[in-house]
């Protein structure tokens, strides 16, 4: 464009306030993309959730146990193609604040449930053969330097082996990874087998405590939800049965609106940044009214002096916004701030562009009234404040 | 000319000059002072969620009351203690005592699921079953609607903060869980602690419905003073038949809330922290442009003798005096917006929601304060030593 | 680009115009009942002292301003009658300004200030440079043509608004007191420069000046007083 050169021009006149009110809207779009990191980690789980798949749960309360035998039953309903569980062991590895999942689960049956977890051929089949093997995610795997061959003890908070202790200690096995960024690498999973026959007598034996289904068809995945409750009604143990995306989104919701918190900050971080920049850019105007005069003498027509402010306005907020995103996203790819306690953490293609989308918004919105002003200056008089 | 009054009056004599000057400057001053008001806002705003959700955990606790947990757990929920070893606890030395019996409610509880009245959605809400005690060791808890529950009778009473945000709590209604119906025949407060998130009934209906048999999970006891919990303590770890884990109301509060406090506060101040350099950018290009619309005007004052030094703190004057309004105006707006807006959070470590409200406390306003005046500390220095350096002759020619 | 005048050689005819400008609500008269032919090809003076109404009537003339009665025409065409877009692409292709204080843009270097104009039109880069770097040579600015106006003398940056104001090769070069920031001998030099571009050039300048040792350059000179012309100088 021919005119670039007089728009960057423009800018470059005073470049320290260019400069300080480009750093300001890096800041601002660094925190864009940060925020979205988090958001994406809190409530992101909800899109990785399969499909075709639901979780079943004791109907009273998820800590409540539902029994082994409940498989069989569910594989039996129409509709249903696998039925695999897990149960919540609590375990604490040196140090409660090192919090991440251990479940037993049955090893083939889980791996087939959950496609997204990536194992190589060989760790699946050595997990298939060690009894206290345990296959790990990569990202808890990276946070405690583990590899395979490592013997990893636990402390169970709940369950007692026979012999009173709760010192579990499993063989690590596999470390499996994701197959999408939001895919969740933190829970290590053991064998159930091993599980149910080291705890102690009494404490639970053949309970467990969720299930998960696989539907055959998932348009019917409500009415199969349905059917799996209905199995069960009347019975000792009562289930409710739901989408995984709807469990995972109930969770989401009960750490609170994060989406409507995090909107709510880079709100108020827009908006303070609007102010500053659209004033800066007033400034700029009024200090070049005899300038835009000269133009229009030389024969702008009043829409190109009103293009001219905006594509100054507009190329200032997507340099920094590009930035700031820029920024934000090398940071993000350096991993998790909290070291593994997040599921996810990653810049979401989709935040990214509505980022972009932001920063020209930002470019109009700040360059309007100024570009406005400086569309109805009359020449005659512009000249005159030469 | 030299003498620290003469030049203190210059100071004061040029910091004038620069305020008078404000109103044709306006927009400027606005766009700082709104800039560094957001950051203050967004930062106490932030970190009052903190700041709640610690209240509600260290109010909930008391230093004459103790827990008792089975040893190993860190938690009521993984805990599990017999009648037997309760009765032991009740008959501790340190325990006080009025007529009826010992100050002490063996407890147990269960999650279940009521929904979130705002979206419907399921959530793990505690239900606790107490001994009849239970209301005066803990010494805040007090019936502010309806009645306390019948023993024996599957009735509930409801606290203030659950009965807010859960659906069906409310005093007549009855409670839907699983196959059982509860009254809710009361709604109590508890000081603003975290029983205000839970829901009670009588232990041993409670033990009964979920087939606990006459197993509990914690004792909590109220000492006759905060002195005796070492010989509490004491009694009941030194006796070999028991194995249990004995700690402070108030230290067991605080365990609870490390994981969600910690969370909040690292993103409270990274928020705050990256909003403090926008503001200070803003601010110097404020600063920076409040100099420079006046190079005429300060290279004047100094051809007619002011020194660099006194226009330097003038500068700088105006930039605190600037940021110290947005800090107030910010921590105002925080204060009226978020004091107290009430909200709900699962607490990772005990599964189950706490209710607490946003608290901006007046460290949290101290705080913003002190950050916007660092902001503007920064964000007017430069520019005061530019205005400083300015070289005079150069300055009076530019119109 | 120059067109050819229609009306039997008169480029500027200015007919009955009438100039009121309203401060609160009072009238000021500038300009009252004047009547101006400008042939092609002239050197035309316009003298009166300041508050004249020589400025109002070369924005008249170059398409800025309209008269609040009567008539401009410019090379055949009604300016006054044209809307506000349309008086800007006319400027751009038939007027060019040369002004007392050059009003160079400080934040482009002579070439690109000179260059500006094109800018309007669809000429390419290359053609738009050719154009630049020879009216740089005419009015002899080719040494100093990538300096910022802040690095040239007054006489320098005037010859720079100079070749502004001739890229385009327009109808009419108005000039607003070209000289009035000058020293005599860069005055004298800005002078022959206009008469050059008239004389060799066969430009139309019209020339306001209070300096009658400027207007005795231009062919002929018009003088105004409270608004009204004459052939006269005011006594």
């Amino acid at each position: 464009m021919k005119f670039l050169h007089l728009i960057w021009s423009n800018l470059k006149r005073k470049k320290l306030r260019t400069t300080l009110t480009l750093l300001s809207i890096l800041v601002a779009f660094v925190l864009f993309g940060l925020l979205s990191a988090v958001k994406q980690a809190l409530v992101g789980g909800v899109e990785m959730a399969g499909a075709d798949r639901l979780i079943v749960r004791h109907k009273v309360s998820i800590i409540q146990l539902l029994p082994e035998s409940y498989k069989a039953r569910m594989e039996r309903i129409p509709g249903v193609a696998l039925a695999t569980h897990q149960t919540w062991f609590g375990g604490i590895y040196q140090d409660p604040k090192n919090f991440f999942m251990q479940n037993p689960v049955v090893p083939e049956e889980f791996l087939d449930m959950h496609p997204e977890l990536v194992l190589p051929p060989e760790q699946k089949k050595a997990w298939l053969q060690t009894r206290t093997g345990a296959i790990v995610g990569r990202n808890t795997a990276d946070r405690f330097h583990w590899k395979i061959g490592d013997k990893v003890p636990i402390q169970s908070s709940i369950w007692s082996k026979s012999d009173g202790s709760r010192l579990w200690e499993f063989d690590i096995v596999g470390i499996y990874d994701g197959k999408d960024k939001g895919t969740d690498t933190t829970p290590l999973f053991f064998r159930y087998d091993y599980f149910d026959e080291a705890r102690r007598a009494g404490w639970g034996k053949g309970l467990v405590g969720w299930y998960t289904i696989r539907v055959k068809d998932p348009s019917q995945a409500a009415e199969v939800a349905k059917r799996v409750d209905e199995e069960f009604e009347n019975s000792s143990a009562e289930t409710k049965t739901e989408p995984e995306g709807a469990f995972i989104q109930a969770w989401a919701r009960q750490v609170g609106n994060i989406a409507l918190i995090v909107a709510a900050i880079l709100g108020a971080v827009f908006f303070t940044i609007l102010l500053v920049t659209g004033n800066t850019m007033s400034q700029a105007v009024r200090e070049r009214t005899g300038e835009l005069g000269v133009l229009k003498a030389i024969g702008f027509t009043n829409a190109q002096v009103l293009a001219l402010v905006l594509a100054e306005s507009g190329l200032l907020a997507i340099v920094g916004g590009l930035l700031g995103l820029g920024l934000a996203w090398l940071i993000i790819s350096r991993g998790d701030p909290t070291g593994g306690m997040l599921p996810m953490f990653f810049f979401p293609t989709r935040d990214v562009l509505i980022g972009l989308a932001i920063s020209v918004a930002l470019g109009l919105a700040t360059g309007f009234f100024p570009a406005l002003q400086a569309m109805r200056l009359r020449v005659a008089d512009a000249l005159r404040r030469m | 000319m030299a003498g620290p009054i003469n030049w203190f009056s210059q100071v004061i004599s040029v910091t004038k000059f620069g305020l008078m000057s404000i109103p044709q400057r306006r927009g400027a001053v606005a766009a700082a002072v709104i800039g560094i008001a957001g950051v203050v806002a967004v930062l106490v705003g932030v970190l009052s969620i903190a700041a709640g959700f610690k209240r509600v955990m260290t109010v909930s606790g008391s230093p004459d009351t103790a827990i008792v947990l089975r040893s190993g757990a860190d938690t009521e929920m993984v805990s599990g203690l017999s009648r037997e070893t309760t009765r032991i606890v009740a008959d501790s030395p340190g325990v006080a005592r009025t007529v009826e019996g010992p100050l002490s409610s063996a407890e147990l509880f269960v999650i279940i699921n009521l929904p979130i009245r705002t979206t419907g959605t399921d959530a793990n809400v505690p239900l606790r079953g107490v001994e009849p005690a239970a209301v005066q060791v803990r010494s805040n808890v007090k019936i502010v609607e309806g009645r306390m529950f019948e023993r024996g009778k599957n009735e509930v009473i409801a606290g203030v903060g659950a009965a807010k945000e859960f659906g069906g709590l409310d005093v007549g209604s009855k409670m839907k869980v699983g196959r059982y119906e509860w009254p809710v025949v009361g709604i109590f407060s508890a000081g603003g602690g975290v029983a205000e998130s839970e829901v009670w009934t009588d232990a041993s209906v409670l033990q009964a419905a979920y087939n606990r048999g006459d197993s509990f999970q914690s004792v909590s006891a109220r000492l006759t003073s905060p002195q005796a919990f070492q010989q509490f303590k004491d009694s009941l770890t030194s006796n070999p038949q028991l194995n249990v884990r004995v700690v402070r109301q108030t230290e067991y509060y605080a365990e609870q809330s490390t994981m969600v406090t910690k969370l909040i506060t690292t993103l409270g101040f990274l928020i705050g922290f990256l909003m403090a350099i926008g503001a200070v950018f803003s601010a110097l290009n404020t600063m920076y442009s409040a100099v420079s619309a006046r190079t005429r005007e300060i290279a004047t004052l100094r051809a007619l003798g002011f020194g660099s030094g006194s226009v330097v703190v003038s500068v700088m004057l105006e930039s605190l005096l600037l940021a110290l309004v947005g800090g107030a105006i910010g921590a105002g707006l925080a204060y009226f917006a978020f004091d107290g807006f009430q909200t709900a959070t699962i607490n990772w470590q005990s599964f189950s929601q706490v209710t607490f409200a946003f608290k901006v406390t007046p460290e949290l306003l101290v705080r913003g304060v002190v950050w916007s005046v660092m902001i503007g500390l920064v964000g007017g220095l430069f520019p005061a030593i530019r205005a400083a350096r300015l070289p005079i002759a150069a300055a009076l020619r530019e119109l | 680009m120059s067109e050819q005048p229609k009306n039997n050689g008169i480029l500027v005819d200015v007919d009955g115009v009438e100039k009121v400008f309203h401060r609160g609500s009072e009238g000021i008269h500038v300009l009252r009942d004047l009547h101006l032919k400008v042939p092609a090809g002239e050197f035309l003076a316009l003298m009166g002292p300041s508050g004249s109404g020589k400025t109002t009537l070369l924005n008249l003339i170059g398409g800025l301003d309209r008269p609040t009665k009567g008539s401009v025409t410019v090379a055949g065409e009604r300016i006054d009658q044209l809307s506000d877009r349309k008086l800007a692409g006319w400027r751009a292709r038939h007027i060019g300004f040369v002004f007392q204080l050059y009003n160079l843009l400080p934040v482009l270097t002579a070439e690109r200030n000179v260059e500006l104009p094109l800018l309007l039109t669809h000429l390419s880069r290359a053609q738009r440079k050719k154009h630049v770097d020879t009216v740089l040579a005419v009015v002899g600015l080719s040494h100093r043509a990538k300096h910022y106006p802040r690095t040239l003398s007054g006489g320098e940056q005037q010859r720079a608004g100079i070749a502004r104001g001739i890229v385009t090769d327009p109808t009419l070069v108005l000039c607003d007191e070209p000289t009035g920031d000058l020293d005599r001998k860069a005055g004298d030099e800005i002078l022959d420069l206009l008469q050059a571009l008239n004389r060799e050039h066969g430009k139309t300048i019209i020339l306001v000046t209070h300096d009658p040792h400027a207007s005795a350059r231009a062919a002929r000179t018009v003088y105004l007083d409270k608004g009204q012309l004459s052939n006269e100088p005011v006594k």
